[in-house]
């Protein structure tokens, strides 16, 4: 079985972080497992905590009313989930669930957001790194809004 | 190469409907022979036929079935509109007429020895299913085979059970993501560019090839390009109005490429400058 | 070419109607200019009398108009609205008919294109380029073109070199013009004076020999060489438009986004009439029609064009919506792409879309103030 700090120093996220950081990663984090089906963060909940994918799949949804719950993306093996444990109000706007058995690292948010405000460097270095996967999937997100499949009539 | 065209290239022949699938709730398949034995026409992956419903009009088809075989033709049509709705309300034994095979197929010979990924967005799996066919039976020619492929949703795929037998081949990865999934859907979720990083790539060793709406092949092809390949080992085929398919009626023309005849198969370092220019 | 072709004879101007009686008598149709509902156009004729003696145009931006001149030229004008695509290329054309049979049909072939042997009289020299420039579009590429190949095989050229000019002409800073060099059978240029009405005429090929070999003709002096050179020359030197092709092809791929394609978007109309009048524009459409019963199909070309909102219709909607851009994809592809779709420019200088534009849009305007805009760069 991997060592976290072997996962964490080795995923592509945190690539080019300084060692000191990497260690801090690893005293916030931790081996979680979600049951295919079972809800892993809840829209309207506080967000405290980022998980690294390790095996599985998670649906990004938003439950409407008089709609089934809408899947607005798919997050598989290596992928990040969540960012809203960074930027206030630090709340979850969508559901994520568990498509299938799923196994993450889940990093303790609350405690890495006061060590950021502690130190800067360390906190641009998080930031830095959100921002490219906000920008990757906005860009993602615009392409199947324009829903290039359809016929126009 | 000069072809002289008698006026057999610009006359449809008559082929018969020897069977029409449903794919999808709007796509159909149809499968043709040729009304007169042995006349068949050979055709490279990615080719396309002017297909003419008698009475209705003719348009351009992209041939979806095994290259290379005299013996029958198969187009895979969405029914966008009043030639498109005639041609799949065909029943077996009807005529349609045939003109063709026309334009520049996909580089299967450039693709030798190297790892084939093929990106599908939508209908562009049709084009695209004759270069799957051949890979997979020329397989030790190819390295790993890669398939993409995006839809708008689950009842949308194309070609389901086929996609469940290409991805039990020998080193052949097939990757499905939709644009809107439903409860029932277990599948990924998300544009197809969504997919590149499940799929472990070989840039350096990869010819692509790219078939869908323009905007989704201009994604893919620029993401591609990030990932490490050449852009002259990423192909894509283009579309635009076609009335005589051998470069004489100037409809196709994009720039200064005929689609018909330079196209519409090509690569993406040619069309690069001119993807991004709107209304071109 | 054998030396008879670089002696040059006088064909005196009542010996014309010999001329054109010796090619309807070897089998050819004759087509030439007449005067017609205000214009100098292309038609059958059967004698010299048709030609428009005495007449002369005054063509501008959006204006054309036929004047009375002071002699009996028959030849005192530039070219009007019709080009040789009308007999080469024609406009409306059925390619095949069908029949229904049950489910499927029959091709029926029993076309007999009715095969034409024309003889054009009066082909200048911006026109014969024309006709050389769709050569290479409709016979010269992948494909050939049966219909025009083989019109064009069989047709009999006699250009006349142009001593007048309209102020719509630019063939001479394209390079086609006003002197014709090769490509016709014969060459005639019109001159006067002491010697009379008469014609210099240069034979161009082997049936053009033959042809004037039958005909009255004496040797050409000096004095009437110099004549018609200078004649020529002034056709020249008198022209009043100009381009400047130097780097014309960069600089339109290198402008698609001028400000210039607005300017002219909120002028054009898009009404082609650019496109019909045109010598070397190809476009055509293909027709899929039925009779009544539903039993009988034909499909019939006829001449399109790039300004038509259909003309660039896929599913969903057309590419080029606005006028700017089939303003622009005209103009584009006439100067630009067409040197790299066939290895010339698609202008040949006749200045006709000057003349027949109803706002007046005039080309070499627009691709210099393209070029200017172009902040000096090429």
């Amino acid at each position: 079985m991997e060592t976290l700090e072997r996962i964490i120093a080795e995923h592509p996220f945190f690539s080019g972080l300084d060692y000191g950081f990497v260690n801090l990663m690893v005293s916030c984090a931790s081996n979680v497992r979600f049951k295919g089906g079972s809800y892993i963060l809840k829209e309207g909940d506080p967000a405290n905590t980022f998980y690294l994918v390790r095996a599985g799949k998670v649906a990004v949804e938003v439950l409407a009313p008089q709609h089934k719950p809408i899947i607005v993306s798919t997050l598989g093996v290596g992928e990040i989930l969540g960012w809203s444990w960074l930027l206030p109000p630090f709340q979850w706007k969508f559901h994520a669930r568990a498509v299938e058995d799923t196994r993450a690292v889940a990093l303790d948010g609350k405690c890495l957001r006061s060590k950021c405000e502690e130190n800067h460097d360390l906190g641009y270095e998080i930031l830095k790194r959100f921002a490219q996967i906000m920008e990757q999937r906005l860009e993602a997100t615009r392409l199947q809004l324009l829903d290039v499949y359809s016929v126009k009539r | 190469m000069t072809i002289t065209t008698t006026i057999e290239t610009m006359t449809s022949q008559p082929y018969l409907v020897r069977s029409v699938d449903k794919e999808t709730p709007d796509t159909f398949t149809l499968t043709l022979k040729p009304e007169s034995g042995a006349n068949g026409t050979l055709f490279q992956p990615g080719q396309f036929s002017m297909l003419w419903v008698f009475g209705v009009g003719e348009l351009p088809i992209s041939i979806s079935g095994q290259p290379f075989q005299m013996d029958c033709l198969v187009y895979t049509v969405r029914s966008v509109g009043q030639a498109t709705h005639a041609l799949v309300s065909r029943k077996a034994g009807d005529g349609i007429g045939v003109r063709g095979p026309f334009g520049t197929g996909w580089p299967i010979d450039k693709a030798r020895g190297r790892d084939v990924i093929i990106v599908a967005g939508g209908i562009g799996l049709a084009p695209l299913r004759p270069v799957i066919y051949h890979v997979l039976g020329n397989r030790k020619q190819y390295g790993r085979l890669v398939v993409l492929y995006g839809s708008r949703s689950p009842r949308d795929l194309l070609y389901r059970k086929e996609l469940s037998s290409w991805a039990r081949q020998p080193d052949t990865h097939v990757l499905v993501t939709v644009d809107y999934g439903g409860l029932s859907w277990r599948g990924h979720v998300g544009v197809v560019t969504t997919l590149f990083k499940y799929a472990r790539l070989q840039p350096e060793k990869s010819v692509a090839m790219v078939c869908g709406p323009e905007i989704m092949m201009r994604f893919v092809a620029r993401e591609l390009e990030m990932l490490g390949l050449k852009r002259d080992d990423v192909y894509i085929s283009m579309e635009r109005n076609m009335k005589c398919a051998v470069g004489f009626c100037g409809h196709c023309q994009y720039g200064p490429h005929f689609i018909c005849k330079d196209g519409p198969i090509f690569p993406y370092e040619q069309l690069r400058p001119l993807l991004e220019k709107y209304e071109l | 070419m054998n030396t008879l072709a670089e002696e040059r004879h006088i064909l005196h101007a009542e010996d014309l109607e010999k001329l054109i009686e010796k090619l309807s008598s070897a089998g050819y149709e004759i087509i030439g200019p007449i005067v017609r509902d205000g214009a100098i156009v292309y038609e059958r004729i059967e004698s010299a009398a048709q030609l428009p003696a005495g007449w002369t145009d005054e063509q501008e931006r959006g204006r054309y108009r036929l004047k009375r001149c002071k002699d009996q030229s028959l030849f005192a004008y530039a070219v009007g609205p019709q080009s040789w695509k009308r007999y080469l290329h024609p406009a409306e054309v059925r390619l095949w008919s069908a029949q229904r049979q049950g489910g499927t049909f029959r091709i029926l072939n029993n076309e007999m294109r009715p095969k034409h042997r024309y003889a054009f009289l009066g082909v200048r020299a911006c026109d014969l380029a024309a006709i050389k420039v769709q050569d290479c579009v409709l016979t010269g590429d992948k494909y050939r073109d049966p219909i025009y190949e083989e019109a064009r095989q069989n047709a009999f050229i006699v250009s006349v070199q142009c001593t007048q000019v309209a102020a719509t002409c630019f063939c001479d800073s394209i390079g086609t013009g006003p002197r014709a060099q090769s490509g016709f059978d014969l060459a005639l240029t019109e001159i006067d004076g002491p010697g009379g009405h008469r014609f210099v005429v240069q034979t161009g090929s082997d049936r053009g020999g033959e042809v004037l070999g039958k005909l009255q003709t004496a040797p050409a002096t000096d004095a009437d060489l110099r004549q018609a050179e200078a004649a020529v020359d002034g056709a020249s030197h008198r022209q009043v438009r100009s381009v400047d092709t130097v780097g014309i092809k960069e600089l339109l791929y290198q402008n698609f986004d001028h400000p210039r394609w607005d300017a002219v978007a909120a002028r054009c109309l898009t009404c082609a009439n650019c496109t019909m009048v045109c010598p070397t524009c190809f476009c055509t459409t293909v027709e899929d029609i039925t009779d009544v019963t539903g039993d009988h199909a034909e499909r019939r070309r006829r001449w399109d064009s790039c300004f038509t909102l259909s003309f660039s219709y896929i599913h969903g909607g057309s590419v080029r919506t606005s006028s700017k851009a089939r303003y622009r994809q005209w103009m584009t592809h006439k100067l630009a792409a067409w040197i790299d779709q066939f290895g010339t420019s698609g202008c040949v200088g006749c200045g006709r879309c000057i003349a027949w534009c109803p706002v007046g849009i005039d080309i070499t305007e627009e691709l210099q103030a393209i070029r200017e805009g172009n902040n000096g760069n090429t």
